[in-house]
């Protein structure tokens, strides 16, 4: 099981790299060299903090990399900024544009009497047929810290409350994302990454 | 929904848990990998591993005991003691925390908060922040002051304004411990703890002077608290972090469970 790890300066690797190891696979980091994009069996694009970091995937020529790789069938999850990075970009740097493999677009939750940014474990409520949340029953927590969502559309994988329901995770083919941490989120996230880590690369994307 | 997080912190000393949340089995209680896989497992929603040496010398055997600590470690995880620039802070995130605890360094160059922040992203950035009310302010409570060197200095900066600034230069929490409470077990500091919460639009995590499990169903409930520090379990009459959650779901407070 071998999972390329796209970096690109966004906070800190270690705990996904850690989790993966755990889980038996074995890691390859790349910040730029596409060689482990190219030949990639499964890829994994974490991230935390600001969207405008994605910008570096565009100048190391990472992005069409990622694109050629998704489009070859290569299993693939974002997590957190690296699942908001799938869609057509953010409110969080307007300018800079996303992946948009999906349509839409992430937004800020709104100000009222809750708290933004929404940090803690909150639920997921899976919807039927999702590989990469298989096993996961309804109401299992994972843990969240994130200002900016997707929404709720037929790709979303997964539902959490905060403020207003949104995507917690998305899934279409071999495109996934998850809006929490896997690895992170206890047993529950190590489930999440296990299944991902099981799904084969698809024929067509 | 999102849920309250009861948070296990674990003090260390050259590599060896001093003080921490306690437990009867004495296999593993001084070792902070064993322990806090074990807090983990039993429940903590998060941990927190507090050098309490912080010397310079002590810093390769903190990074050796973050690296074994974090490396099956999959709960929230944060670091704190003696991280003095930004680079300290690196070498911690790059041995495996997700979060970094700043307190009087961040006091004396804020500019820490905003470099921090800036590399590793606000949610890694926890600022701490140990108070004292104000007994001769009009309003002790709202002119709460910032303490230093274990609670023994006064810092010359109001609790909330200090929370405040942090919040606006890029910190992802606070956490803040009432010296006037710490190591009474009379209840934490509600009132306060509702200031900073209310002050702020960043996560509160409170700390200091619980002593049963009604003292965390009040700093929830009152003290709009989002989180709150178990600096020792084994005092409130439970046996772990799962059965004060057991208890906590009983009196109406949402937390994680099963966990």
């Amino acid at each position: 099981m071998r999972v390329t790890v796209i970096d690109y300066k966004a906070g800190n690797l270690t705990s996904v790299l850690n989790a993966l190891r755990y889980l038996g696979a074995e890691t390859v980091v790349t910040n730029g060299d596409l060689v482990p994009v190219e030949d990639a069996e499964r890829i994994v694009l974490p991230g935390v903090g600001h969207f405008q970091a994605t910008q570096r995937l565009d100048a190391t020529g990472l992005t069409p990399a990622i694109r050629a790789a998704i489009a070859r069938g290569v299993p693939f999850l974002g997590i957190c900024v690296g699942m908001q990075w799938l869609y057509t970009g953010s409110s969080e740097a307007a300018d800079q544009p996303g992946l948009a493999h999906f349509a839409e677009r992430c937004t800020r939750f709104s100000e009222g009497h809750e708290k933004v940014p929404h940090v803690g474990w909150n639920s997921l409520e899976v919807r039927a047929g999702s590989r990469l949340l298989s096993g996961v029953e309804p109401g299992e927590f994972v843990y969240f810290t994130h200002s900016y969502k997707a929404p709720v559309t037929a790709d979303t994988a997964a539902i959490t409350n905060y403020i207003e329901p949104f995507a917690s995770a998305v899934e279409h083919g071999n495109v996934m994302g998850v809006q929490f941490h896997p690895e992170k989120s206890g047993a529950t996230g190590l489930t999440i990454l296990r299944n991902f880590l099981s799904c084969e690369r698809q024929g067509i994307a | 929904m999102i849920t309250k997080r009861i948070i296990a912190c674990l003090d260390v000393h050259a590599g060896r848990v001093v003080k921490g949340v306690q437990f009867v089995d004495i296999i593993d209680a001084g070792d902070p990998a064993a322990l806090a896989a074990r807090h983990a497992r039993e429940g903590a929603d998060e941990i927190v591993l507090l050098d309490i040496t912080a010397t310079h010398e002590g810093r390769q055997t903190l990074l050796d005991t973050v690296r074994r600590t974090a490396r099956e470690l999959f709960v929230p995880f944060a670091v704190g003691g003696g991280i003095r620039s930004a680079d300290d802070a690196a070498q911690v995130f790059e041995a495996g925390a997700d979060k970094v605890s700043v307190n009087s360094a961040a006091l004396a160059d804020p500019m820490l908060i905003d470099a921090i922040g800036r590399s590793f992203g606000a949610q890694a950035v926890v600022v701490a922040i140990d108070a004292r009310r104000d007994p001769s302010a009009v309003d002790p409570v709202r002119d709460a002051q910032v303490f230093v060197q274990g609670g023994r200095k006064p810092a010359g900066r109001r609790v909330v304004e200090w929370a405040r600034e942090a919040e606006a230069r890029g910190a992802g929490e606070i956490l803040l411990t009432s010296m006037d409470s710490d190591g009474m077990r009379t209840g934490f500091d509600c009132e306060l703890t509702a200031a900073v919460s209310q002050a702020v639009s960043i996560p509160v995590i409170a700390s200091g002077g619980a002593g049963t499990v009604d003292h965390f169903v009040d700093v929830f409930g009152r003290g709009k608290a989002d989180a709150a520090l178990a600096a020792s379990i084994f005092h409130f009459g439970v046996s772990s972090a799962r059965s004060l959650k057991e208890a906590l779901a009983r009196a109406g407070v949402s937390v994680r469970l099963p966990c």
